[in-house]
């Protein structure tokens, strides 16, 4: 771990960032900033950082969680950074969360704006089950879609074979090479970021975006006939009566509607 | 002229269809495929990294390399590259690389050991280096200048190297990096085959149905051949097998159907396990047609020491009375002794006991050299006995977490794959094998197995040695810049080799040294014991790349003597050394490789070089020209006695130079490079392949630049790489080593050598496939012909020794070999408790100067991480991501913990790559070596880890 003390220069932002956080919590906020705070839904948050909204109610912007990360992963939000000022953030491909399996920035938190509970398993802390945000890829510029031998996300990613796994598939082109196409498996991702800062192109062709940016999702009606754990989908699954265009009517209404159009 | 877009494609697509499959293109239609692209130029390549030897194309323009694809006519890689060789067109344009000659000054400007590098003149930095080896030449003779030369040299620059070394300076001390990375696989093939390289190709990859790789992480090291195997495997997942041996879980386990974790050196042990099932529990699925019409049976001795130090050498004396000698501390002779003599354990008797020895027992090592004869099947089977399925489980399961009686059904069904009837299997290996006490033993005991049951030498059978360098093969073993080695397998210490050599290079009878001992561990160990004083580092970084770095370094520093790098970057080499040479790098420079299946192929100069930089074979030819025949010709001390007593040393042949025609001022400039033969390549800027194409040794360049006369270099007039190449490939033709004309590399993808009759070979020894087999089996009808001629003659014996001195001729026959397992010389401890082993990772390349200047790699990469288990980090009371020292009898470095991620060792060891300058892993490594190949074991020290 990093023993050396912060340097001026990360010292000076840190304390300027922290200097308008605590500005901002007497009420002393400066209106050319306020838009930053709408920028927000892109950010990607420490490990344990509860729902966006939520957070930013919730966090004081004292710095504590920033101090505490040992790879200066962590920023506070400066004035000009165009984000809700004197919040943590982090920025993957300058500097992943290394994720400590001690997760010095989350106990540190005097609000719960980081919560403790959601990264920890059986009363210990598990950094695995942190949820920062979720990686994507896009396919059409990641070199491992071209049949390079690149895999160095897969490489860097610290649930290597878990939150990345390798689709084999036959390179037909060749006729005697295979595609090592990395793949994401996002209930298990943690946002960590390591991918991001490893990927080879100029600019990352796989990246961490906050989860309900990145996310899809299926809806609760069909279950996956192939898969037992899917079946917990249903837990919340309820009935709901639909209405399109042609539904929109009562059924009588539309029984009576003028026949001309028939015949 | 100009071209429609439509006739613009039809052209480009002909041109590049044509040169596919290797057609010459009418010149025109070249023409406008070049100018239709206007601002680039696309031009073929070799990749600069692994042995794998993909095919690259690069474009220029303006000068300058801009980008790079993959060849999609080269048949090794169809387009494809790895993320090393996706980078090609960034390795050259480093912000640091070196642009002039660097010298260490004081302020006056002389040249001072102790002082700081400053930019000198080519000029100078020749006058420097004449001086010094004038000096070392007079201090002990050829033996005090020495070469770390390497297998990534160009053909043309080892051939250069070579030839003024051996018949310049008349001295043997050149000897490559390769010498690390294949040795063992070389002296397993010389003792197996009786001549280099490998019998298969990578087509076997394709036609096989088990792919077992041993101590060989594929998917990193060689990820275009993994992906021919993972091809493979998708092809037939059900017939096909997958797997992995190794010390540690890595990558190659990902597709493994078998995954094997082996205790170090226990290789050994499983190889004669295999060998015993065939032979005592399959007896059946031996072919004895194959076996007797081709094979004989084979011993040597065991008591042969580590290839470390020996009592008596200068650095071990005196020896103190607190353990430690000369320059060794006792902590570090604890371990060299061993050299000397050592006691049989418990975990090695067993396998010693055919010989003799058992547990306590004191083993007194000797020098054996190479030593080996015949024996009985009766005798091999005697050997053999030890190996049960009970000992060899309990000896080399290296898992300690692992079931006992798990790890044994993986071993039966090991070896029921190898004896399985009309089951085709591969067996791949790299440094697991190679770097390895006993790398040759082990190396043969591969193809032991394969011989038994007839799978060497076909199609989709053999055991295959893969090469780590791009030009290991190509250079190092086929050009033969080591220190024994002449071209195409022929020995300095053979007389007849020697005659042949030097008549080729119009040099003197009795020129060319006859003892031929500096391998790079003893270039080292020589200059720490003041013999060597002057070295040259070409293409290499020996100095972060030796084990037992320290020592090398201090000698380096801190004696009196003279270190040369020629480099592109200023790695550790560059900055132990007293003058830096700045060199052209691969695309600089017209140059060929030659791969791990034999496939030469070449390239042209695609720019200029940066700054002042000149390429190595330049370097070479302009020091030539600063020797005369009476510098070096005349008669030289050596080190040692004869067969008669008498001081060895080399004879004048001044005399009988001037009867060659040459007077005592003759340079070796004139002799060995620009002779009649060499004028006779001529520079035809008109023509294919050098129309429209820089070539800065022959005809300079735009850059003018002052060369080692003061004066602007013009070029040599003539066409210096074809000259070298042809007369090169001239040694090999018509004995098996057949390379095909020097244009005709330029028009094809490569050619996998002997190319007999314009056709390549991919199965060599096998009568149906290789034209020399075919000879040789014409009457017999055989199948195979081993006709290799090194070592083909055995004195008879058993497992003890000699009993029959007479020698019985064994024409093209191969061997295999009784050889048992034996501990390494160092092992975990209470004190060093934990196995260290070294390699690389996908992303850089060797010692990373290079690949750790190119910033996607770096950043993907940026440090060497010391790889362990989750159990052993608390054990250690390490944590992840934090440092931790990993400290050996030798030295410690400080290094990041990981118990995640690509490598995961089973407790008990660790792993950490080489390629960072910070993490200094050498310094901890032991430079133990096997005895017989002299390449080190970097796979195997005690080390223990604690809290930074």
């Amino acid at each position: 771990m990093k023993k050396q003390p912060l340097s001026d220069r990360r010292k000076f932002i840190l304390n300027m960032a922290r200097g308008v956080g605590l500005a901002s919590l007497g009420g002393f906020v400066w209106s050319a900033y306020v838009d930053e705070v709408t920028a927000s839904t892109l950010l990607l948050r420490p490990p344990g950082a509860i729902k966006e909204d939520d957070f930013l109610k919730t966090c004081i912007k004292c710095g504590l969680c920033v101090l505490a990360c040992p790879f200066d992963t962590l920023l506070l939000a400066k004035p000009g950074d165009n984000k809700p000022l004197g919040t943590p953030y982090f920025v993957p491909r300058e500097i992943p969360c290394y994720m400590c399996p001690e997760i010095p920035c989350v106990p540190v938190c005097p609000t719960g704006a980081l919560d403790e509970s959601s990264v920890t398993t059986n009363g210990k802390l598990d950094i695995n089950i942190a949820d920062m945000g979720v990686a994507v890829i896009d396919s059409q510029n990641c070199i491992a879609f071209w049949g390079i031998q690149c895999d160095a996300c897969y490489r860097a990613c610290p649930l290597l074979g878990e939150a990345i796994t390798i689709e084999y598939s036959k390179n037909e082109r060749t006729g005697k090479h295979a595609f090592m196409k990395p793949v994401i498996q996002n209930d298990i991702c943690t946002g960590c970021g390591l991918c991001e800062k490893a990927c080879v192109t100029e600019k990352a062709a796989i990246f961490v975006l906050p989860r309900e940016v990145a996310l899809g999702k299926a809806g609760d009606y069909y279950i996956k006939g192939w898969d037992k754990s899917d079946e917990k989908r249903l837990e919340n699954a309820t009935s709901q009566t639909t209405t399109t265009d042609i539904s929109k009517e009562s059924a009588v209404d539309s029984l009576n509607n003028d026949m001309k159009d028939l015949y | 002229m100009s071209l429609s877009r439509r006739e613009f494609l039809k052209s480009s697509a002909a041109a590049s269809a044509a040169a596919a499959i290797g057609m010459s293109v009418p010149s025109d239609v070249l023409a406008q495929a070049e100018s239709a692209e206007t601002n680039w130029r696309w031009d073929k390549a070799a990749c600069r990294f692994c042995g794998t030897g993909c095919g690259i194309m690069m474009a220029t323009k303006n000068g300058k390399i801009v980008a790079v694809k993959g060849d999609p006519a080269a048949p090794v890689n169809r387009g494809l590259n790895c993320i090393k060789g996706y980078f090609n067109a960034k390795i050259m344009y480093g912000a640091d690389r070196l642009t002039q000659p660097l010298l260490r000054v004081d302020a006056n400007g002389n040249f001072d050991k102790q002082g700081k590098f400053a930019p000198v003149s080519w000029k100078r930095a020749f006058d420097e280096m004449e001086l010094n080896i004038r000096k070392a030449l007079k201090h002990a003779g050829p033996e005090s200048v020495a070469v770390f030369a390497s297998g990534q040299y160009t053909v043309m620059e080892g051939y250069a190297a070579q030839k003024m070394m051996k018949a310049g300076f008349r001295s043997n001390a050149i000897d490559p990096n390769a010498r690390h990375c294949m040795a063992s696989a070389v002296v397993g093939f010389y003792q197996t085959f009786g001549i280099d390289e490998p019998s298969g190709c990578y087509d076997d990859i394709e036609l096989t149905d088990t792919i077992v790789s041993w101590g060989s992480n594929m998917a990193e090291m060689h990820p275009i051949l993994w992906s021919r195997v993972t091809d493979r495997k998708l092809s037939d997942p059900e017939r096909v097998k997958v797997i992995n041996m190794s010390t540690y879980r890595h990558r190659t386990s990902d597709l493994a159907d078998i995954e094997i974790i082996f205790s170090p050196n226990t290789d050994l042990a499983l190889w004669n396990y295999i060998a015993r099932e065939i032979v005592y529990n399959n007896p059946e699925s031996i072919d004895w047609d194959f076996v007797k019409k081709h094979i004989v049976f084979a011993a040597s001795p065991v008591n042969i020491g580590y290839g470390m130090r020996t009592a008596g050498e200068k650095s071990l004396t005196p020896v103190n009375p607190d353990g430690s000698a000369g320059k060794y501390s006792a902590l570090e002779m604890e371990i060299i002794n061993k050299e000397m003599k050592k006691v049989v354990s418990a975990k090695e008797a067993p396998a010693l006991k055919p010989y003799g020895y058992k547990e306590g027992d004191v083993m007194v090592n000797k020098d054996a050299g190479l030593k080996h004869w015949e024996i009985s099947f009766d005798d091999y089977k005697k050997f053999l006995e030890p190996y049960t399925l009970d000992y060899v489980a309990t000896i080399s399961k290296g898992n300690p977490d692992e079931d006992i009686n798990e790890f044994k059904k993986k071993l039966q069904t090991l070896a029921d794959l190898y004896i399985e009837k009309g089951r085709k299997v591969v067996s791949f290996w790299t440094m697991g094998m190679n770097q390895h006490t006993r790398g040759t033993w082990c190396n043969t005991l591969a193809y032991n197995v394969h011989f038994l049951v007839n799978k060497q030498a076909k199609p989709g059978d053999g055991a295959f040695s893969l090469t780590g360098q791009p030009s290991a093969c190509g250079t190092a073993r086929e050009v033969g810049t080591f220190c024994h080695r002449l071209p195409a397998d022929m020995m300095v210490a053979n007389p007849k080799h020697r005659e042949i050599t030097e008549n080729r290079w119009k040099v003197p009878k009795g020129t060319i040294n006859h003892i031929g001992n500096q391998h790079i561990m003893k270039i080292h160990r020589d200059i720490e014991d003041g013999v060597v004083k002057f070295a040259w580092v070409n293409v290499c970084n020996p100095y972060q790349d030796t084990a037992s770095a320290s020592h090398w370094i201090k000698a380096a520093r801190e004696m009196d003597n003279f270190i040369v790098t020629s480099d592109g970057y200023p790695g550790i080499s560059a900055k132990v050394s007293d003058l830096i040479l700045p060199s052209a790098m691969i695309y600089e420079k017209w140059g060929a490789y030659g791969n791990a299946e034999r496939r030469t192929q070449v390239w042209r100069q695609q720019v200029i070089p940066v700054g002042d930089a000149m390429s190595d074979t330049w370097q070479w030819v302009e020091l030539s020209k600063r020797f005369t025949v009476k510098d070096v010709w005349g008669a030289q001390p050596l080190r040692g006695k004869n067969d008669k007593g008498e001081p060895n040393s080399l004879p004048s042949v001044i005399e009988a130079a001037k009867a060659m025609g040459y007077t005592e001022d003759t340079t070796m400039y004139e002799i060995l490079f620009a002779n009649k033969e060499a004028q006779s390549y001529k520079v035809d800027l008109n023509s294919f392949p050098q129309q429209g194409y820089d070539n800065s040794e022959c005809n300079g360049d735009s850059r003018n630049v002052v060369g080692s006369d003061g004066k602007v270099f013009k070029g040599y007039g003539f066409m210096i790489h074809e000259y070298l190449f042809e007369e090169y490939a001239s040694f090999g033709r018509g004995h098996g080593h057949d390379l095909a004309p020097f244009i005709t590399y330029h028009k094809v993808r490569g050619l996998k050598w002997p190319v007999v009759d314009g056709k390549e070979t991919q199965w060599r020894f096998n009568s149906k496939y290789d034209p020399y087999a075919a000879k040789e089996t014409q009457e017999s009808g055989n199948s195979h012909a081993f006709y290799g001629t090194l070592a083909k003659a055995l004195p008879y014996g058993d497992l003890m020794g000699v009993t029959k001195a007479d020698k019985t001729g064994l024409a093209n026959k191969a061997k295999i070999f009784a050889r048992p397992y034996m501990d390494p010389p160092e092992m975990p401890d209470a004190k060093y408790p934990v196995w260290l082993s070294t390699g690389r990772v996908l992303e850089h390349w060797h010692s990373g100067t290079m690949t750790m200047r190119v910033p996607e790699l770096y950043r993907a990469v940026p440090e060497a991480l010391c790889y362990m288990h989750p159990e052993d980090a608390k054990t250690y009371d390490v944590k992840q991501g934090e440092l931790c020292w990993v400290e050996s009898r030798r030295g410690k470095v400080k290094a990041r913990v990981e118990t995640r991620g690509r490598n995961r060792p089973s407790r008990g060891l660790v792993f950490v790559p080489w390629f960072d300058e910070k993490v200094f892993i050498n310094k901890v490594c032991l430079d133990a070596t096997c005895p017989q190949s002299k390449q080190t074991d970097f796979k195997k020290c005690a080390v223990k880890i604690y809290k930074a």
